[in-house]
């Protein structure tokens, strides 16, 4: 590792120091990181919901949560617990043992992404090869889980949820996959941390939003769909199907479902902002900062410094995508399904393919801004 | 043996049985909607074999065409269709079984005397290319291995113009089978006026 910090190499010298193998150190290593995320995605998730009944009751000049700690801070753990104790509730004419599986078989790929979600140069869990193309295929996963839990509940509210899910799914994965292909165009490479350092030359002017603004929209877009946000929230639209996939959820099943979607929202926005806004980087590249400070940039302390700002930087970014996605739901009305796959399929698809063609036609052209 | 080589031996055992096991269920079990949910299983335990393999990208390439795709758009379709009715019983049913029986029986012979055939074990070990086999199998596809891309791309259009075909009836003016003429009607619509006219 050339660069950054590196804690796994400095943790299993750590336990080396102990007399331990570095195969023992490495499996003791393994757990923590994932340990580290997961802890990370569910605060997360605890968040966003606050954030959500916060800025809802600001949209509809309510007050929201406020006696649950210090501004109702406390409101979505209290809502966890409360889930956490209902009774787990299987309908009779149900079946038992895909009721069970569906939720599973939701939340889990979206907790799997999570491998290739870098907060720094090495700040993740696993830079693997096929990096962002792993989310893609894990998140085509999902659908299947949500036929699962539409079918095993014997409710015909749930079977259209779970067949709009997959039919919205299906329609948005395409132009989704096809705005990330351009990014890896540029990058050269499908993992996360090339897609990054590939927009670090110029700080704020080298993100990618700049060069690609049609793929940023069309990415939000598609991703906001993905996670059934509203205005895309056909699956479950109340005044049509009841709650949808999830009408006959109870307890700690719909907690897992629950879960996942918000989940699925952090994780779309931390794509975004690792695809499009430049990830860790701080709008101003903290090299050029060091150099006017004349600080050495590989000073342990000048280190950690970098990778808190990091840190602090994609998540900042991720948050402020969440607000607008929270924002977009409390003002926007829904739209019809044959909107939205029209939407999908005539609209967004086409332009996604151009916007693909004019990346390639553009790297041919000006190599040094597209990625040569 | 080494933490590693046990890992993935545990892995190759695991993934192996769900496959089989999954397989034998696809085939057998009654319920159709169960023999489709088995048969994501089996598709994601074969992803789970490639990156055993070190194929990552092949491992993710399975993940999205056979889970993600074909196999959410079967159980779309029988989701659709979830007609609850029993099947005519087929008169022949005892040939036609060991028709096929004796047909799948001849294709696994035929593997196993390729699996006692062929020498499987590679060279030198180093000549594994992991990471990068995404370029390798990039850079194939544009060179010696385009014609077979391009040709198998040439039979999915081919594909989705027929079914194109099939899904918009108004292509045709008679139905195939009876010669009647097609009712060009949507499906939708309903037969009766759902508002009265007030004029």
């Amino acid at each position: 590792m050339e660069y950054g910090l590196d804690l796994e190499y400095s943790f299993n010298e750590f336990l080396k120091g102990f007399g331990l193998s570095s195969e023992i150190a490495h499996i003791i290593w393994l757990p923590l990181p994932m340990l580290l995320v997961l802890v990370a995605a569910v605060v997360g998730v605890l968040v966003t919901v606050w954030l959500e009944r916060k800025i809802s009751a600001a949209a509809q000049q309510r007050i929201g949560p406020e006696y649950a700690g210090a501004l109702g801070v406390l409101q979505p753990i209290a809502d966890g617990l409360k889930l956490l104790v209902k009774e787990d509730i299987i309908p009779a004419k149900a079946d038992g043992v895909l009721f069970t599986a569906g939720p599973i078989l939701v939340l889990v790929p979206v907790i799997l992404s999570w491998l290739i979600v870098p907060f720094g140069q090495n700040l993740l869990i696993s830079n693997v090869g096929i990096g962002i193309f792993l989310w893609i295929a894990l998140s085509s996963i999902q659908p299947i889980g949500l036929l699962m839990s539409g079918y095993a509940s014997n409710n015909k509210y749930s079977l259209l949820g779970g067949l709009r899910a997959a039919a919205q799914s299906i329609s948005y994965e395409i132009p989704l996959a096809l705005s990330v292909l351009a990014i890896v165009l540029m990058t050269n490479s499908l993992s996360t941390v090339d897609i990054v350092n590939q927009q670090s030359g110029a700080g704020i002017l080298s993100w990618n939003i700049w060069r690609q603004p049609v793929g940023f929209i069309v990415f939000w877009i598609c991703a906001l769909a993905e996670c059934e946000r509203l205005p895309f929230d056909l699956p479950e639209a109340e005044e049509e199907l009841v709650a949808g996939y999830q009408t006959e959820y109870a307890g700690m099943k719909f907690a897992l479902f629950y879960l996942g979607s918000y989940i699925n929202l952090i994780l779309s926005a931390l794509l975004v902002s690792i695809l499009y806004l430049g990830g860790w980087g701080f709008p101003i590249p903290v090299e050029l900062i060091a150099k006017f400070l004349n600080l050495p940039i590989n000073a342990p302390f000048i280190q950690v410094f970098t990778a808190s700002i990091g840190i602090v930087m994609t998540v900042l970014k991720a948050y402020l995508l969440v607000f607008i996605a929270i924002l977009l739901r409390w003002t926007t009305p829904r739209v019809r399904i044959d909107q939205l796959l029209d939407l999908g399929w005539k609209f967004l698809l086409p332009i996604s393919l151009a916007n693909l063609l004019i990346t390639a036609g553009l790297k041919l052209a000006f190599p040094q801004f597209f990625g040569g | 043996m080494s933490i590693a080589i046990t890992t993935q031996f545990i892995c190759f055992t695991v993934l192996s049985l769900v496959v089989i096991i999954g397989a034998l269920g696809v085939v057998l079990l009654e319920s159709i909607v169960y023999s489709a949910f088995l048969l994501g299983g089996v598709f994601m335990s074969v992803a789970g074999l490639y990156l055993l393999l070190n194929a990552s990208f092949v491992a993710a390439a399975q993940v999205l065409v056979y889970v993600g795709a074909v196999n959410v758009l079967i159980i779309f379709a029988i989701m659709l269709v979830n007609k609850k009715e029993d099947l005519k019983p087929i008169d022949d049913i005892k040939s036609r079984r060991v028709i096929s029986t004796s047909i799948c029986l001849t294709l696994l012979s035929l593997l196993i005397r390729v699996d006692l055939t062929n020498v499987w074990s590679l060279s030198s070990p180093q000549n594994s290319i992991g990471e990068e086999s995404t370029i390798r199998i990039g850079e194939h596809l544009f060179s010696d291995y385009l014609l077979p891309f391009e040709v198998a791309s040439v039979l999915l259009l081919m594909a989705m113009i027929g079914a194109i075909v099939l899904a918009r009836r108004d292509v045709m003016s008679k139905d195939i089978s009876t010669g009647l003429p097609v009712d060009q009607e949507l499906i939708e619509k309903s037969s009766e006026p759902l508002l009265t006219n007030k004029n």
